[in-house]
């Protein structure tokens, strides 16, 4: 059974965002902006996740090592797909013609948003979450997950012939769930 | 009896759940469901059986996914004939009595559309029409596009199925708790531009229970004047005891179902999570409830991708700016293809407060079809404004139509027969607001009696199209008063007539008034305030204009359209602001162009740069000034002491200077650089980073072609040998796209021999640069930029 769940907006992490703009120190001008950013992105951000439980023997056929090792001892594995929605790319791409340094911004925003919005479902289990792209797990492997999902259908979240996702700042990954955790129960 | 016949007195019962009872049958996760119309078509035989045991008149097909990404030509045919045959089976076995009929269901391809995802809209056409062609060979009844999320790609899927097919189409869209589909759309929205387009019946299905589906299909029957559909979930799915069951049971499921029958739904159903059982539960609650009539809503519109703007409740400004008449650097800009410049004009209209922008890209010697086609959909990729698609080339006309998402303002017919002839079919396909313009072969009649009966020719002759009155919004022309004396006065009682006596809104391109006189906005916005007055719906106007801008929220005020006058006082404050920062700005010290270059003030560095050049040569301001400013950001940003986007601030002033610059050089060129092209690389939608090393040659004085993200190998090929470009930039963000970037290196090789390439993007480095056979690897925009101070 494939589930679907919105949260509500994690917290902001401001320093994060930042950082992930390239600030590595005090820069108040764009400090200033990035709050005007925030404001305009914050009704246009979803954080939506569609997930199923699923024995760890769907992975019996996948060449990986690096999978493997991650789900050693795992009886089952949370497959999971979030996305802060299409709201975020329409900024950056709105702001890429008049103003670059918002849709820098913008685009921090989102890569700080969908890790939290990860961080707020992988808080629900033990484990630590691996995606396709990491160490020897292709990409390709995306095409299983999206399979398995649904997640054009749940979440609006696409892929595309080039692995990409749409909207952009979307992450899927896998949990390992151990022997006697207690499967998810909803709500 | 047709399904349509049937659907006029009668509530039409469809089916339930299909996925949640293949996989109770044994389907497993990640096997295609279609598949097993032949593998297992007893099982689908059975299913569709006990819905129409059930009482269903419209049972779907097994098809929701069959398409020709995920099948291969022959067997999707055999896919698509086997569930057609499994529900006609299913309906001779039936012993239900009532009428039946079997839809060829059709669900969303699972991509995404450009410019966010990577699939054509014509593509996505092409996907469904495949599907729908077989559909009518096999014999459905009638067409059902369902659980679409996205209002793009619903508008592939029905105007695939128009195309292709005579059977009627009902659309039904998937909504979130917001109430909006997942790309953005609103009910009204989705109204406006389904029934424009000519479906049959629309309405909302999946994601949701009844309870929560209940608002949003309240919307569809405020606005819809044909049939609306509801297909609700079983409520949301739970986890009991390791089994799966959905939280509303199937009484309450049929009592709130019938309770939205009552209130006028006329085709219920189920999705996920409801059964035979829920079917019948809901058939035998509405048993007694009289088919509410669909009515004609009357209501006049249009949409963009989130919202719909309706004409009558407030007046409608429609920005007039993205037009290049009368505008040398617009026309610049065409002939350049800097679509930036158009988009920049959009957004600053959408800024000021318009609520439809007029798209108007016509120049003798462009090419209209591709230039409108592209600047609609630019402009609707990152501007929630509905658009006014504004042309006479028919050709041009089609094909922004064909690819608006909504239902647009079509900009202009008029009373000429060869007129009517080129935009009333285009308007009865794709749907559309037209603006109708008094004029006929005779020209424009001298009074309002004239204009009044061309009005009336135009809604006859669209009547025999089957367009209806509200989809035709007047203009009875504003004409101009040096002239003629009387032009106002015509004008304004012709918008009265047509108002009063035909029940039609009217709309005013206003600024022709004032030709030939002085202070021509005092003239504007006052004809504005007379029209208002007289019932005007609409104005084609300048938001530039304080004046208008000021007519506009005082009329509000005056006419009891804003609460508390709380708009007409914060634009009044406005006003007074900007007229502050205009005196602030009076000094002109020439190192006060560089500070405000280094701490990226964009207003201030286009103010400065306006005062010195009035003295300097434009270019000695560009040598001294804003080059020295951009070296010193570039050198902190290189010793890590300015962060990147303190960088782009400060190429944002440039910019800004540079614009000031371009608008006072005779050839609109600040500098003799040679051309750059620039291209993220097939497959490639992210562009960020390309953005900034645009951004950043641009300041240092380079014409750069950018030919956007995912482009092909030959399409850079093309504009590097056009240009004879000395240097191509090319950004990959992906592994996967790396192979594109090599084969693009290759054919440039090959092709454009002289030319240097220059790459980067986050998987990239200086070995694998070098593997791929690029001249240069960048990490970032500064290096870019040095490269080709090099080359150059």
């Amino acid at each position: 059974m494939i589930y679907t769940k919105t949260y509500p907006a994690p917290p902001f992490d401001r320093r994060e965002i930042l950082r992930y703009a390239g600030v590595r120190g005090d820069a108040p001008e764009i400090e200033a902006i990035l709050e005007e950013c925030l404001k305009e992105a914050e009704d246009k951000l979803t954080y939506k996740v569609c997930y199923g439980e699923f024995p760890v023997s769907v992975f019996d056929t996948v060449e990986s090592e690096a999978l493997h090792k991650h789900l050693e001892e795992c009886e089952n594995a949370v497959i999971f797909a979030a996305t802060v929605g299409i709201g975020i790319d329409r900024l950056i791409a709105r702001y890429a013609s008049i103003s670059p340094t918002k849709s820098l911004l913008f685009q921090a925003i989102g890569a700080e948003r969908i890790e939290a919005l990860c961080e707020a479902f992988n808080s629900e289990f033990d484990g630590g979450r691996f995606s396709p792209g990491y160490g020897d797990l292709p990409l390709e492997f995306q095409k299983e997950i999206f399979n398995l999902l649904d997640c054009p259908k749940r979440i609006g979240l696409t892929l595309n012939e080039s692995m990409l996702m749409s909207p952009s700042k979307s992450v899927t990954a896998i949990i390992g769930v151990k022997n006697g955790y207690q499967r998810i129960s909803e709500k | 009896m047709g399904i349509k016949e049937f659907l006029k007195n009668n509530t039409v019962f469809l089916d339930g759940g299909m996925g949640t009872l293949l996989q109770e049958r044994g389907l497993s996760a990640g096997e295609l469901p279609e598949r097993w119309n032949l593998e297992h078509p007893e099982e689908i035989i059975a299913i569709h059986r006990a819905y129409y045991d059930a009482g269903s008149n419209v049972v779907n097909t097994n098809t929701f996914g069959a398409n020709i990404l995920k099948f291969a030509p022959d067997e999707l045919e055999s896919v698509v004939k086997a569930a057609i045959e499994n529900a006609r089976t299913a309906a001779e076995q039936s012993v239900g009595k009532q009428e039946k009929f079997v839809a060829l269901d059709i669900g969303p391809t699972g991509r995404m559309l450009k410019p966010y995802g990577d699939l054509d809209f014509e593509d996505a056409v092409a996907i469904f029409a495949e599907t729908v062609k077989l559909g009518v060979k096999y014999g459905a009844d009638l067409i059902m596009i369902e659980t679409m999320n996205d209002s793009y790609e619903t508008k592939a899927a029905l105007l695939a199925a128009k195309e292709n097919s005579t059977l009627p189409v009902f659309v039904s869209n998937a909504y979130g708790e917001d109430g909006k589909l997942m790309t953005g759309a609103s009910p009204a929205a989705m109204v406006a531009m389904l029934e424009g387009m000519g479906a049959d019946a629309i309405g909302v299905n999946c994601s949701l229970g009844p309870k929560a589906l209940a608002p949003i299909v309240l919307e569809y029957l405020k606005y819809a004047s044909v049939p609306v559909l509801l297909k609700p979930n079983a409520g949301l799915p739970c986890s009991v005891c390791g089994k799966t069951h959905y939280d509303v049971s199937a009484e309450d499921f049929a009592a709130e179902v019938s309770e939205l029958v009552k209130k006028g739904v006329r085709i219920a159903g189920g999705c996920c999570g409801t059964t035979p059982e829920y079917i019948a539960a809901t058939v035998n609650a509405c048993a007694d409830i009289v088919p509410l009539p669909v009515e004609k809503k009357n209501i006049t519109c249009v949409s963009s991708y989130t919202h719909a703007v309706v004409f009558g409740e407030e007046p409608i400004l429609i920005g007039e700016r993205i037009n290049p008449t009368g505008k040398k650097r617009f026309k610049e800009a065409l002939k350049a293809h800097d679509i930036d410049y158009i988009l920049k004009e959009g957004i600053s209209e959408q800024e000021k407060g318009v609520h439809i922008l007029d798209v108007n890209v016509g120049l003798p010697d462009i090419d209209e079809v591709s230039m409108l086609t592209e600047a609609v959909t630019e402009l609707q990729a990152i501007i929630d404004l509905p658009l006014q698609i504004d042309t006479s080339n028919a050709a041009a006309m089609e094909s922004a139509l064909r690819r608006y998402n909504g239902k647009a303002m079509i900009n202009s017919v008029n009373g000429k027969q060869e007129s009517m002839d080129a935009v009333f079919p285009l308007a009865k396909k794709y749907g559309g607001l037209i603006v109708a313009l008094t004029l006929d072969e005779s020209g424009i009649p001298a009074t309002a009696e004239g204009r009044f009966e061309i009005a009336k020719r135009i809604l006859d002759e669209a009547e025999k199209y089957g367009i209806e009155k509200k989809d035709i919004i007047f203009d009875p022309l504003a004409m101009t008063i040096s002239a003629d004396n009387n032009a106002a006065r015509e004008t304004l009682r012709a918008v009265g007539m047509i108002k009063s006596e035909l029940g039609c809104h009217t709309s005013l391109g206003v600024s022709n008034v004032s030709f030939g006189l002085p202070n021509r906005d005092l003239i504007n916005s006052n004809f504005f305030a007379l029209a208002l007055g007289r019932g005007l719906s609409a104005a084609i106007m300048n938001p530039y204009s304080a004046e208008m801008m000021n007519t506009y929220y005082a009329y509000r005020a005056l006419a009891g359209l804003d609460e508390n006058c709380a708009e007409f006082i914060s634009s009044a404050q406005a006003v007074s602001t900007v007229t502050q920062t205009v005196t602030e700005i009076k000094e002109d010290f020439a190192s006060e162009l560089q500070k405000a270059i280094i701490k990226g003030l964009r207003d201030r560095a286009a103010a400065l740069t306006e005062a010195m050049i009035a003295e300097n040569d434009p270019l000695e301001v560009v040598n001294r000034e804003i080059i020295p400013a951009l070296d010193t950001v570039g050198v902190g940003f290189e010793k890590k002491t300015v962060y990147l986007p303190q960088l782009l601030m400060s190429a944002e002033a440039a910019k800004a200077a540079f614009e000031v610059i371009k608008s006072k050089m005779p050839s609109g060129k600040a500098s003799d650089k040679p051309p750059f092209v620039i291209a993220t690389v097939k497959g490639d939608i992210h562009d960020i980073g390309k953005n900034i090393v645009k951004l950043i040659l641009e300041n240092y004085g380079y014409p750069v072609s950018d030919l956007g993200r995912d482009v092909s190998p030959e399409k850079i090929v093309e504009e590097t040998v056009r240009l004879h470009a000395p240097i191509v930039g090319l950004s990959a963000l992906m592994t996967t796209t790396v192979p594109a970037m090599e084969e693009t290196i290759k054919q440039l090789r090959a092709s454009a021999p002289w030319a240097k390439i220059v790459v980067g993007g986050a998987v990239l480095n200086r070995e694998y640069a070098e593997q791929i056979g690029a001249d240069k690897y960048a990490k970032d925009a500064m290096e870019a930029v040095r490269y080709a101070e090099v080359q150059s």
